[in-house]
């Protein structure tokens, strides 16, 4: 019955000492700077379809200090990888060393996928999020609403939990969301450091986000 | 609506065209199997009472791939995929495609009239918040796969306002002053 009760506090603990790392994270964005050491590398989620064109228009806005950049897609999806290739070919014009890279993760969601086995495939996306986010160490992740973005955010998050690095969680709703959120959205809302809206009525429902008009 | 060689293309199964005096169909990635193959014939029937001669039709997985004499009157010319349909939005009278963002932003940037149909099959159908929004704000035009024929003998183009693009630029000059770039 001790040993139980024991156990009970134990886990109380873990999960408050686990809540109040969390909020640590999530508050230390504003202070997290890394433009200081003159350049930020930037982890970019490009999704299918109409997400990786508006990610693309986001990254072409963004200056050579942001390098190196990776890319991250779904591993069903071939269109992205050619419109990144070409974006990164214009851009590159000067410099002879390729300072971008491309990585595969499984998708999280098929469009139309049941949310029960979705719930399994993010859970496995995960397993491939966590190791390669470790490994790049992203100054910022970039993203913009695919379900590939999420177990990547989570994996970010991680890392400034475990103290390793903070991560900073850069999201630009779609154009597409004018009224509601996406799911992705509706998530990371309250994870990432910067939000993104792009139209006032979300502006409205969603004060903490950014408003700027359309920025694709 | 006087005599213009167009080309429309039409994706299968999402009800995308596109219509140059023509249309300029367009699809998205997602299947739309609920337009029969009765549909085509009637939006193509339409287009022609409308004026437009030539349809390009890009059918991406579609089971349709209609031949050039597929409809009397009507040249029509499809594919199922290209590297870039630039060119063909910049040469359409009128684009009808999905109102997927890629989409609808390519045209709209191009400045050809656009009329979207939207995919009511989708998870949670967001695609239509967008074409609501654009054509709320006049500048495009929307239907649904339903709707299509009837709004293609009835439309108006002459009420759709320029759309002006959006700046990136923006947000970048944000993030620059926030992670503090120099």
């Amino acid at each position: 019955m001790a040993v139980l009760l024991g156990v009970l506090c134990g886990l109380c603990l873990v999960i408050a000492l686990f809540a109040v790392r969390l909020l640590a994270v999530l508050r230390s964005g504003p202070r997290c700077r890394p433009g200081a050491k003159g350049s930020v590398s930037v982890l970019a989620v490009a999704g299918s379809g109409g997400h990786t064109t508006e990610i693309l228009r986001l990254m072409e806005s963004l200056s050579a200090s942001y390098s190196p950049r990776h890319y991250v897609i779904a591993d069903t999806d071939h269109m992205s990888e050619d419109k990144i290739c070409t974006l990164e070919a214009a851009k590159n014009t000067s410099d002879l060393q390729k300072n971008f890279t491309i990585h595969h993760i499984p998708r999280s969601r098929e469009v139309r996928q049941a949310w029960s086995s979705s719930v399994l495939s993010t859970a496995n996306a995960l397993l491939y999020s966590v190791p390669l986010v470790f490994r790049l160490r992203p100054d910022m992740v970039l993203c913009n609403g695919p379900g590939t973005c999420v177990p990547l955010c989570v994996a970010a998050l991680f890392l400034g939990l475990l103290g390793l690095k903070k991560v900073l969680i850069v999201y630009v709703e779609s154009i597409c969301r004018v009224e509601t959120l996406s799911l992705s959205g509706k998530i990371l809302y309250y994870l990432s450091d910067y939000f993104f809206v792009q139209w006032s009525t979300l502006k409205d429902k969603y004060p903490g986000s950014i408003y700027m008009g359309r920025i694709v | 609506f006087g005599d213009y060689d167009d080309c429309v293309r039409y994706r299968g199964n999402d009800e995308i065209r596109r219509a140059h005096r023509g249309c300029d169909v367009t699809r998205g990635r997602s299947e739309l199997p609920q337009c029969s193959d009765a549909v085509p014939t009637l939006c193509l029937k339409a287009l022609l009472s409308r004026g437009y001669k030539q349809l390009v039709l890009q059918v991406g997985r579609g089971s349709l791939l209609p031949g050039p004499d597929s409809c009397p009157g009507m040249r029509v010319h499809s594919f199922r995929f290209k590297d870039s349909i630039a060119a063909d939005i910049r040469g359409a009278d009128l684009v009808i495609s999905h109102a997927g963002a890629g989409s609808c932003l390519e045209t709209l940037g191009a400045g050809r009239p656009l009329l979207v149909v939207v995919n009511d099959r989708l998870m949670d159908n967001h695609q239509l918040e967008l074409a609501r929004q654009l054509h709320a704000d006049s500048h495009l035009l929307y239907c649904t796969c339903s709707t299509l024929t009837e709004t293609l003998k009835t439309m108006d183009l002459s009420v759709l306002e320029p759309f002006s693009p959006g700046q990136p630029e923006n947000f970048a000059t944000f993030m620059d002053q926030a992670l503090g770039i120099h």
